[in-house]
């Protein structure tokens, strides 16, 4: 995980502080994390859009096997969250595979992301968690 | 010296909190390090709260910021300073006040920065915010008051040092919840708990921390404002003290002559575990949560090194449309995940793990 490209991690900031998608101003969908173009209808025409930060679990993975990095996470759960305008892919955090069910309510929170090791950058933004939490 | 004038232009528009939802029992720590009970029960202490591995003061603060947003209502554009009070920093160089800023969408046009006093760094930013803002210099401030305090595993330390996070939106007092009536600080050069540059935990005076540090500093300063202000310790609805533990802020409030009364509405320590910065502005935040307009408040943090700063505040009618804009802080209190010591040791990166 060494390495992190700080303009990299810079350019993502708002998406990932603030949820912010790309909305497409020809056919109107929006799509998360924002691209060049639109991935529905490709016109390169777009706005940014905040999302709504409740949405519902629609399924996920549980990961076992994660990167350094994420072995205090370990097992990471990743979800697919429908927020109704868009569909996300995040982690779901503050959670064990227990406690996660298809169809549950969640909301985005601020956490960290990754790490470039001890010394390089932190990457902060949005995951999910529960909204009943215990 | 009447320290108090400027602050009368200038209330709180926003309170919010955040408290990760990991605890740990008291007794959990005790049995692993060899403690007697007796020694967390004289703290007055039942569990704190731990921050889970992907967080830090950072996000904490940013969770209690957005919530004291929601409460405020108010234009994050008009947002002229953001301050973030830590002595638990992500990042030895890099500010995390400017991650919060671009996270509630305030920047680019902000002051906004990192302060360090111990415990009491929020409050500075807080009083300074007071200054700046009946001056005209900014609209609205945000104060941070965030950490994940650390203690050497087996101290005493660690039956408290615990994670937590609240902040305060400050604009003109019209249209706030509470207006600031004064304010007065009080600081010395004591040595009593510091951490030195590059050392993962801070060390402490035992006994020291107490008499010449906590108590002399907290009542120089509560002292100072009722007699600026000619108030009396029974003109005030609440009171609420930095909370290292459970038992200082009742005895503080005794000796400065409150009911206990007056001081049970903001002790959440015993609960959550002393969130350093953010301990007193929790408290102060739980008795905003339940008050009536009209509702005199006395506010005191305190900060190792040390100093302590003492407010005081005046509920109106805007705290009722509010209170309900964001989660209150028995809602937080109660959203909890019960976690055992090596979870905990794990999630506060108390082992060592080497790279393959």
């Amino acid at each position: 995980m060494a390495g992190f490209s700080a303009p990299a991690v810079w350019r993502g900031r708002t998406h990932r502080y603030r949820l912010v998608a790309g909305k497409c101003t020809s056919c109107g969908k929006l799509h998360y994390p924002p691209s060049y173009s639109c991935p529905y209808c490709g016109s390169r025409s777009m706005v940014e859009a905040e999302l709504p930060r409740v949405g519902r679990l629609m399924s996920y993975s549980v990961v076992y096997s994660v990167p350094f990095d994420s072995k205090s996470r370990a097992p990471v759960i990743l979800g697919l969250v429908d927020l109704g305008v868009a569909r996300v892919i995040s982690e779901i955090t503050d959670a064990s595979p227990e406690d996660v069910s298809v169809g549950m309510q969640v909301e985005a929170v601020f956490r960290r992301i990754a790490e470039d090791g001890g010394t390089g950058l932190i990457v902060y933004g949005i995951k999910f968690r529960p909204v009943k939490g215990a | 010296m009447p320290q108090q004038r400027p602050e009368t232009a200038t209330g709180i528009h926003g309170w919010g909190v955040y408290i990760p939802r990991f605890r740990i029992k008291m007794e959990d720590i005790a049995r692993e390090w060899g403690w007697s009970d007796s020694q967390w029960k004289a703290l007055a202490m039942i569990e704190k709260a731990i921050a889970g591995p992907d967080e830090d003061s950072t996000t904490m603060g940013l969770e209690a910021a957005a919530n004291a947003m929601k409460r405020a209502g108010v234009d994050p554009g008009d947002v002229g300073a953001v301050f973030f009070g830590t002595e638990s920093k992500p990042y030895a160089v890099k500010p995390s006040a400017t991650i919060i800023a671009e996270a509630l969408g305030v920047t680019p046009v902000t002051m906004a920065s990192d302060l360090e006093f111990a415990c009491r760094a929020a409050s500075e930013g807080l009083r300074a915010s007071l200054g700046l803002v009946a001056s005209g210099m900014v609209k609205y401030a945000i104060i941070i008051g965030s950490d994940t305090a650390q203690a050497n595993p087996g101290d005493v330390l660690e039956f408290t040092a615990s994670s937590g996070a609240a902040a305060y939106v400050v604009g003109p007092s019209p249209g706030s919840a509470a207006v600031f009536e004064g304010s007065y600080s009080y600081v010395t050069d004591t040595p009593d708990f510091w951490r030195r540059e590059g050392t993962p935990y801070p060390r402490h005076g035992e006994g020291f921390t107490g008499e010449p540090a906590y108590f002399a500093h907290i009542i120089g300063a509560a002292r100072g404002l009722m007699n600026t202000l000619g108030l009396k310790p029974s003109d005030f609805k609440y009171a609420v003290f930095h909370q290292p533990n459970g038992r200082f802020p009742l005895k503080v409030g005794e000796m400065l002559g409150f009911k206990p009364e007056q001081l049970k509405a903001g002790i959440v320590t015993p609960l959550i575990g002393n969130t350093y910065n953010a301990s007193a502005l929790i408290g102060l935040a739980r008795i905003l949560d339940n008050a009536a307009p009209g509702d005199r408040i006395l506010v005191a943090p305190f900060g190792s090194g040390a100093g302590s700063d003492a407010y005081s505040i005046i509920v109106t009618d805007a705290v009722e449309e509010k209170r309900n804009k964001a989660p209150k802080v028995d809602e937080l209190v109660s959203k909890k995940i019960m976690i055992n010591y090596s979870t905990y040791a794990k999630f506060r990166h108390m082992i060592r793990v080497v790279r393959e």
